[in-house]
């Protein structure tokens, strides 16, 4: 009997497998609708496509498992590497896959510079609330009142909402999806290398921590899998998140969609404005 | 063509074909960015200021794996910054540029002012065993070359390189000679002869591994965790962290003789000596031609190179005379080179001066020859 290979295989290195992530970790989920979105696009190989990636348990679904070229960079600066590759190779497409910890926290500033100047990358944020690899210490998204190691009394600070963040700039896309939404979220991966090809796109992937999040709340995958559809509130305008994240509700979908040039399209402009303004 | 040091940096970047910089704004290296600013574009070269140096650096790096010839420029407080991403570029073996401004720390100290107290930084700044050649002009005209020949190293070696100017040398206004661009030559990036010859590893340690080009099928890792020739990690094993960090160690230790230079006169029959770099070189060779006239023999060192060092010169000059000088323009850091080379004859003295733009004057130097002779 000829068992089938699973679909995401084609688009990862075998002889890593399987992945070092705890079981029942959603990293794998994103795996899957990253693979989804490739195969609807017809996308064959990932060579021309560069995985840029920082520190986290989420920059590892990259490196080294997919199968493309990846570089796994320092904690927080996955997105200025992605920035002097996408320059260097305009060719290319960047995506960008890191934590909440990686993005967000440490990395929070080329994060929103990158957004702001509307510069061309995928960036994907996997969103498990708590820094995991280093056992599940509070950060920047983590819900009041959450348990974590570094606040055992429960967290009393206020998280950030970076979709809301991001869809201020001007970004081209901005979506969030949970991992239980997996055929948004592999419908927003494809649409964000396709019809919203250029520019700066973002999506947020809310994948509580199995580890440090669940089982500390004795949850399992599957229930939170459950919980996650049930708390997961469809929103187009992101000024309707707040009042989803009030109510401990997750504001999901296609917060922003457009298709301005991005920088790397700019960039041309000024050159081309900086070539003839030698001539005059 | 007069030009300022800064300036001379640019001009040197050009010739040695970088297209592509970033930077950060900071006194005072913020001329060479500039000047950047206004002609790569026009040659079609990307130019990107970045939100701080921490993205500065990894933007560099990133470039440099696009394929990019890269150049980042800074002054003390950013190139402290950049620290973390010079240390992932040496691990992940990237090619680049980073010109450190000297100017007066710790801390933002004082901006607009020179100082050369950033050595050891640019030394020993990252944290773990690492090796990048640093190399420290002293006029505009070296300024120019050492650029050009940083990216030789970085091209060839694949590391960064780190070009160690001052604020003197920075603002200070000489001619300049630029060569024919076409008798400056650089080496390409040496390519994987196929699949199955790894990006990270080499038989021959003088020799770097060839470099893969993004997009076209080598599905090349780079990762700044320990990793096999392949890129893979491998976080836990003592060989082949060794192998990789003793390797790294060696391309750059073995290559001593290729990247070491330095400029030495009237040693052979000095008594007194001085051993300086930068812009304080260039009183110490009036301080030496003073005390030649009156009849003092005296001789110096300078370094072009301030890593890897080779002592030999440094030797040579303290086994000769009694008294060896070290001025330079920080508490003394050059200085403990030189008491490490010396092995016992000359009496090693310090002669650090910082802060508020003062230099170290030619007759200054006279004065402490001519009191250690006496003594």
């Amino acid at each position: 009997m000829k068992i089938a290979k699973h679909f995401s295989r084609k688009y990862l290195r075998e002889e890593v497998l399987p992945t070092n992530f705890c079981p029942g970790c959603f990293n794998g989920i994103l795996i899957n609708a990253l693979s989804k979105a490739f195969i609807e696009l017809g996308i064959d190989d990932l060579r021309n496509y560069v995985f840029v990636s920082g520190i986290g348990c989420s920059s590892w679904i990259p490196s080294p498992y997919i199968k493309a070229d990846s570089l796994h960079t320092l904690h927080g600066r996955a997105i200025p590497v992605a920035i002097g590759v996408k320059l260097a190779r305009p060719d290319l497409e960047v995506i960008v896959i890191g934590g909440d910890g990686d993005l967000a926290s440490i990395g929070l500033g080329h994060l929103i510079h990158a957004a702001r100047r509307n510069i061309d990358l995928l960036v994907i944020l996997v969103n498990n609330y708590v820094y995991g690899m280093t056992r599940g210490q509070m950060s920047p998204t983590t819900p009041m009142g959450l348990v974590t190691a570094t606040t055992p009394y429960g967290s009393f600070e206020y998280p950030i909402d970076t979709c809301k963040v991001i869809a201020s700039t001007n970004a081209n896309y901005v979506a969030r999806w949970t991992i239980a939404h997996f055929i948004d979220l592999k419908n927003s991966i494809k649409d964000a290398l396709s019809r919203y090809g250029r520019g700066f796109r973002f999506i947020e992937v809310v994948a509580p921590c199995i580890t440090y999040v669940a089982r500390r709340l004795g949850k399992r995958a599957g229930e939170v899998i459950k919980e996650l559809l049930k708390l997961g509130m469809r929103v187009k305008d992101p000024n309707d998140l707040d009042k989803y994240s009030r109510e401990g509700r997750i504001g999901i979908g296609i917060l922003k969609a457009e298709d301005k040039p991005g920088y790397v399209e700019l960039y041309r402009e000024y050159v081309k404005r900086a070539v003839s303004h030698e001539r005059t | 063509m007069l030009v300022t040091g800064n300036e001379a940096v640019a001009e040197g970047a050009f010739a040695a074909g970088c297209n592509f910089y970033v930077g950060y704004p900071i006194t005072p290296s913020t001329e060479i960015m500039h000047y950047m600013a206004e002609k790569l574009p026009r040659v079609g070269g990307v130019f990107f200021q970045a939100e701080d140096e921490l993205a500065a650096i990894n933007v560099a790096i990133g470039a440099s794996w696009g394929g990019a010839r890269v150049m980042t420029a800074t002054s003390g407080p950013g190139f402290s910054l950049m620290q973390e991403g010079i240390g992932y570029a040496v691990m992940t073996e990237t090619p680049l540029v980073i010109v450190n401004v000297m100017r007066v720390g710790p801390a933002t100290g004082q901006a607009t002012k020179p100082a050369q107290g950033d050595i050891m930084q640019a030394r020993w700044g990252r944290h773990g065993d690492q090796v990048v050649p640093i190399l420290a002009p002293e006029s505009p005209q070296e300024a120019f070359e050492l650029t050009v020949k940083a990216f030789a190293i970085a091209e060839e070696l694949r590391v960064p390189v780190i070009v160690l100017s001052d604020e003197f040398i920075a603002h200070m206004r000489e001619v300049i000679e630029i060569p024919d661009y076409r008798t400056i030559k650089i080496p390409g990036r040496r390519r994987p002869k196929s699949l199955s010859e790894p990006p990270f590893g080499s038989k021959d340690p003088r020799i770097a591994p060839p470099m893969p080009p993004l997009g076209e099928g080598y599905y090349v890792l780079v990762t700044g965790s320990t990793h096999n020739e392949w890129g893979y990690r491998d976080t836990r094993s003592f060989e082949t962290h060794y192998k990789l960090s003793k390797r790294l160690w060696d391309k750059v230790w073995l290559n001593t003789d290729k990247i070491f230079e330095y400029e030495a006169r009237h040693v052979d029959d000095a008594e007194v000596g001085f051993v300086a770099f930068g812009s304080i070189a260039r009183s110490v060779k009036m301080a030496v031609k003073i005390l030649r006239e009156k009849g003092i023999k005296a001789g110096f060192v300078r370094l072009k190179t301030l890593w890897p060092l080779d002592l030999k010169p440094i030797r040579n000059l303290c086994s000769v005379c009694k008294a060896v000088i070290v001025p330079e323009l920080s508490l003394g850091q050059l200085v403990l080179d030189v008491e490490r080379a010396n092995e016992g004859n000359a009496k090693v003295i310090s002669y650090g001066k910082v802060g508020g733009g003062e230099p170290i004057y030619p007759k200054e130097l006279v004065e402490i020859a001519l009191e250690a002779l006496k003594s």
